[in-house]
């Protein structure tokens, strides 16, 4: 159960957690593939590719998993109501959480501020 | 500076079929997009009435076009925003990001954004308790009482599908009519979640961190009440992208660029294709249909008799 993007999937909250405590800078965008989601994995997708933030490592996870739990449950999440739910994590953290759709603009500049 | 003999502005359906025709013709296309491209589309979940192609995603649908586009030799400049053009002459330049490109005809595809309130409060609660897509951000709502502002088709549509979700859907409507087909309306008229406050607009969404309640003005008795609301979903339709092509190209009153019937604009090498201009259906079809003919248009411009010399 994955997102059909061409960016790297999360598929559990182990594997999350790994990859989170193993890499500094962190982006994950959790959705489905509906309208206000696929833009964000497009700009995702072109950011990473870019080559501009090679020091953050982007991906997708399907909220509609059981384990995107833990997403959907984080504190930074109860009060959001539109999709995705994007998460910038600083070393294993919560750095920044937005909800529903970002433009790539918007994007970079929360990397710009959080990274 | 890069010549190419066509380009193309905005890669929605009419965009990309006309690279698809002019690329295909063997001419030189660039298609910019001031986003990822694939215009309206991708904001609809699924598109059923798209001749040949069985139900899909529109993400998908928009997809496979742009893959075309590219197969086809179409360079597709995804996320730049234009800084200048010109327009007039017969090369014409257009600035993004400060690398100039010239060609000899070009197609404006720029379609629209869909149209906000423009209330503060409006985008405070975008994300947590506002939202454009009922097929997105229905299930945040079940059980709960929600509103939907608009009275078009798509307003009254989307109203009916959340009442799978909500506990009751109230639209709120400037009119006292829909401009919804009358199917729409009856639809709506007969789902015992639905109910309506008709010839009203929204002054403020209220709440701390989430949308708790909207305060709405009667606009025949000037009086205003407060709705218990814990979301409000917004389809009051779209308006063209078309601020920079103000005192460039000829526009009508709503802002949309006016075109012949071989999508010829005002300006000699010009052409418009899509929602962007004025015309009374906007459908993907009628966007394709568009951008073909703006592409053998702009091929007849190019490679016809010079009219100068018949």
């Amino acid at each position: 159960m994955t997102l059909d993007t061409n960016l790297g999937h999360v598929t559990s909250a182990a594997e999350l957690n790994e990859l989170i405590s193993s890499n500094e800078n962190v982006m994950v965008c959790c959705g489905r593939m509906g309208p206000m989601c696929v833009p964000v994995y497009d700009s995702m997708e072109e950011l990473e590719k870019s080559g501009k933030y090679d020091n953050v490592v982007f991906k997708d996870m399907l909220f509609d998993h059981p384990e995107a739990a833990v997403i959907r449950n984080l504190p930074e999440c109860r009060n959001f109501r539109g999709l995705p739910f994007t998460i910038y994590y600083k070393n294993g953290k919560v750095a920044k959480a937005t909800s529903s759709i970002q433009s790539k603009e918007q994007i970079e500049t929360i990397l710009k501020e959080v990274f | 500076m890069k010549t190419f003999d066509s380009i193309i502005i905005g890669a929605g359906p009419a965009g990309l079929t006309a690279g698809i025709y002019l690329a295909r013709a063997k001419q030189k296309v660039l298609i910019i997009d001031k986003g990822m491209g694939g215009g309206q589309v991708i904001l609809t979940h699924a598109v059923a009435n798209y001749p040949g192609v069985p139900e899909t995603f529109g993400y998908k649908l928009a997809s496979e076009m742009k893959k075309q586009a590219a197969d086809f030799g179409c360079r597709i400049l995804p996320n730049k925003e234009i800084s200048s053009m010109d327009l007039k002459g017969k090369v014409k330049t257009v600035t993004a990001e400060g690398e100039t490109y010239e060609a000899a005809s070009v197609i404006l595809a720029v379609g629209g954004k869909p149209r906000t309130l423009g209330l503060e409060s409006e985008k405070k609660f975008q994300g947590t308790g506002i939202s454009y897509c009922a097929t997105c951000d229905g299930d945040f709502f079940t059980g709960e009482d929600i509103v939907v502002v608009g009275g078009g088709n798509s307003a009254l549509e989307e109203a009916v599908s959340l009442t799978q979700y909500a506990k009751s859907v109230t639209i709120v409507h400037q009119f006292d009519h829909f401009q919804a087909y009358a199917h729409a309306i009856k639809a709506a008229e007969d789902n015992p979640k639905v109910s309506f406050i008709m010839e009203s607009v929204i002054e403020e969404f209220l709440g701390d961190e989430t949308l708790t309640g909207i305060r709405v003005k009667n606009k025949k008795t000037g009086e205003s009440a407060t709705i218990e609301a814990t979301g409000a979903f917004i389809f009051i339709g779209y308006v063209p992208s078309t601020e920079p092509f103000e005192g460039i190209i000829n526009l009508n009153d709503r802002k949309e660029i006016l075109t012949n019937e071989d999508m010829a604009t005002s300006v000699a090498g010009v052409f418009a294709a899509g929602d962007v201009r004025a015309k009374k259906f906007r459908q993907i079809t009628t966007a394709v249909s568009d951008g073909t003919i703006a592409a053998l248009s702009a091929m007849d411009y190019m490679h016809g008799p010079d009219p100068d010399k018949i």
